[in-house]
């Protein structure tokens, strides 16, 4: 069951949660809204939940246009961050209420209920209350709660937010195995780039209201659309004009071509992780991530003559293009990822 | 969608979270087992004197006035028709004031809690402005609305419309502002939760938020109950204490005091009235604080 949203417009006051936002969620895929606090996603997530109106544009679910649509005739399963309990019945009532909302057989429900509670390893604790669960435990309930009634799309508020990180770790690659499992549309909202990357199959990067790109993981990634894109999704050092990750900066003995001449300031071991810093006459210093054993960076000392080149994607620090479409654009030091496929036909007939 | 059996990497998750076990015992089961320290043993000691002689002495003393005549002196003082009628009007106001109040002061509460308008702070303060009137002055306010000279043509006095009118207005903030607390406190996200499982407006209240408030509605009911049971202040002006009638069981009880033909007999009778409210009263806190219990137990 897809989901489109198109030229959706949100205000609150004079601030713009969502500003003229178009997206497009494939049936069945695991989505991930991927951004930084007050960026918008929550909004986008409640708007097409039904539980916030818009005040320009339209939501389409499953091919039905759900604007006009009350949160209740949606067929949504919301999961809330705070999970959002019905504290005064059991983890079994919880979990029946969509059901019992829509007068299933008491048989029907108990079954149903009994195949989610043990779906989400809850079955030894249907009779307790929210209140006697742990916070993942009740992550859990709220989310079995919200698949009982079979909805088109399954609706995540940043599910793990409130949980510690051990416990979010675990659920989020639980949530992973259980979408291959359940295969319902889903869409989570996370400010973590390490949970988008790890747990979804396509990420919807949103700040200031608006999309900044859509792609998968390895997409985002490996061509970010532009500087904000590069800057959320890890640390990054800035290399001959361009923005590159310090992991992606290739340090060199002698000139070659793209190659930046540096000087060396600092090298630091931390555990298995050599972290230099270069000094370029004229623009700056260069922060250059690599292993303690890597060669290239073993004997190293201050003052050595070096040369950097960039072997990731390099993005211009310029301001956010505003078509977030146009990926390739922002690519003005070829990133491996487009490299490798444009290569490819090319040297198609050469043996390596 | 389908439903299938969980994946065999699944029981990860449980075995660092479900086997924490049932959580700690409460800290208040666990203090009945502490030894008093000397400052604590002081404070206990405090409190007990002080409840004994502001509160359980005056009590028990009423209690061993009204059977000083025996078990047939207090059963002949209150089930005398005159009594009888006095503490069943008595009675029956005070329930029916808890119920309509219960009800009205829960909608009050809730518009202030969650459709505030333009004025509504000032709504909020008015509320407890029966609260503190002195009774007497309500009495002559409601005379002066609904008495002989009542500008609007309502004339109360006398009957027992004006006694129930009266005890509205005295006993209207108690559930107003213990609901009030709960409904602000009230998560919100269980109600979107509710509606996006298909629940509508009226199903989300009566499933998800009407349980939560219940004990606080209960709360005031029973406050309000207590209050208009044995109210007399703001009622001696607008009953016209006629027996029978409008003879509220305060009433009845301040006149057994004042007869003097008979100072002995009367004051055991009216120790013996009081000992019936007392009673009623006790029990409708008790039923409350039982309630309270399992809404705590559900809640903790």
């Amino acid at each position: 069951m897809s989901i489109q949203v198109r030229g959706l417009t949100k205000r609150f006051g004079s601030f713009v949660a969502l500003d003229d936002v178009d997206l497009t969620v494939r049936s069945g895929t695991l989505t991930a809204l991927l951004g930084p606090s007050g960026g918008g996603k929550t909004t986008l997530l409640r708007v097409v939940a039904g539980l916030e109106q818009a005040d320009a544009g339209t939501v389409v679910i499953d091919d039905r246009d759900a604007t006009r649509v009350p949160a209740r005739r949606r067929d949504v399963g919301f999961v809330f961050q705070h999970y959002a309990p019905f504290g005064h019945l059991s983890v079994a009532r919880n979990v029946a209420f969509g059901l019992e909302i829509r007068k299933r057989p008491k048989a029907e429900i108990a079954a149903r209920v009994d195949e989610l509670l043990h779906l989400v390893h809850l079955e030894a604790f249907a009779d307790r209350l929210p209140s006697e669960l742990s916070g993942g435990q009740r992550q859990r309930m709220a989310l079995a709660r919200a698949l009982a009634v079979e909805p088109k799309v399954l609706l995540l508020d940043e599910p793990f937010g409130a949980l510690d990180a051990t416990v979010r770790k675990e659920l989020r690659q639980w949530l992973r195995r259980l979408h291959d499992e359940v295969h319902v549309t889903t869409v989570f909202v996370t400010h973590d780039q390490a949970e988008a990357l790890e747990v979804a199959d396509e990420i919807v990067v949103v700040n200031g209201g608006r999309v900044e790109q859509v792609g998968t993981p390895d997409e985002i990634y490996d061509r970010p659309a532009n500087e904000f894109v590069m800057r959320f999704l890890g640390p990054t050092t800035a290399l001959g004009g361009g923005l590159v990750r310090p992991h992606d900066v290739e340090v060199l003995g002698s000139a070659e071509p793209g190659a930046v001449e540096a000087e060396v300031g600092s090298l630091r071991r931390v555990g298995f992780e050599a972290r230099l810093v270069a000094h370029v006459p004229g623009s700056g210093d260069v922060d250059v991530l690599g292993s303690r054993s890597d060669p290239a960076l073993r004997d190293l000392r201050p003052g050595d003559r070096v040369w950097l080149r960039a072997v990731g994607p390099v993005v211009d620090p310029s301001p956010p293009v505003p078509d977030a479409e146009g990926s390739e654009a922002a690519a003005p030091g070829e990133p491996v990822g487009v490299a490798a496929s444009s290569r490819a036909p090319v040297r198609g007939g050469v043996p390596a | 969608m389908t439903v299938v059996a969980p994946a065999p990497q699944g029981p990860a998750v449980v075995s660092t979270e479900t086997t924490a076990g049932p959580r700690p015992r409460p800290e208040r089961e666990r203090r009945g087992l502490r030894v008093l320290r000397p400052a604590s043993a002081a404070g206990l000691g405090l409190v007990t004197l002080w409840l004994s002689l502001v509160v359980l002495i005056p009590l028990a003393a009423v209690v061993v006035t009204g059977a000083q005549g025996g078990w047939s002196a207090f059963a002949d003082a209150v089930t005398t028709p005159v009594a009888l009628s006095a503490l069943a009007l008595s009675a029956g106001l005070a329930l029916a004031v808890a119920v309509v109040n219960g009800v009205v002061g829960t909608t009050i509460a809730w518009v202030l809690v969650r459709d505030p308008f333009r004025g509504s702070r000032l709504l909020d303060h008015v509320i407890d402005v029966p609260f503190a009137l002195p009774t007497i002055v309500t009495g002559v306010v409601m005379i002066a609305l609904y008495g002989p000279a009542s500008p609007v043509g309502v004339d109360l006095v006398g009957t027992r419309v004006g006694l129930f009118v009266t005890l509205l207005f005295v006993t209207l903030p108690f559930t107003v502002r213990t609901v009030q607390p709960v409904l602000e406190a009230l998560d919100r996200d269980a109600e979107q939760a509710a509606a996006s499982l298909g629940a509508s407006g009226p199903t989300v209240f009566r499933r998800v938020v009407l349980p939560v408030i219940v004990p606080a509605i209960a709360s005031g009911a029973s406050l309000a109950f207590a209050r208009a049971l044995g109210e007399y202040g703001s009622l001696v002006l607008i009953s016209s204490n006629i027996p029978k009638q409008t003879q509220v069981a305060s009433a009845l009880i301040y006149g057994k005091l004042e007869d003097a033909t008979n100072p002995v007999t009367s004051t055991q009778q009216a120790a013996s009235l009081a000992i019936v409210l007392l009673a009623v009263s006790v029990l409708v806190l008790v039923a409350v604080e039982l309630l309270h219990r399992r809404g705590a137990r559900r809640h903790g």
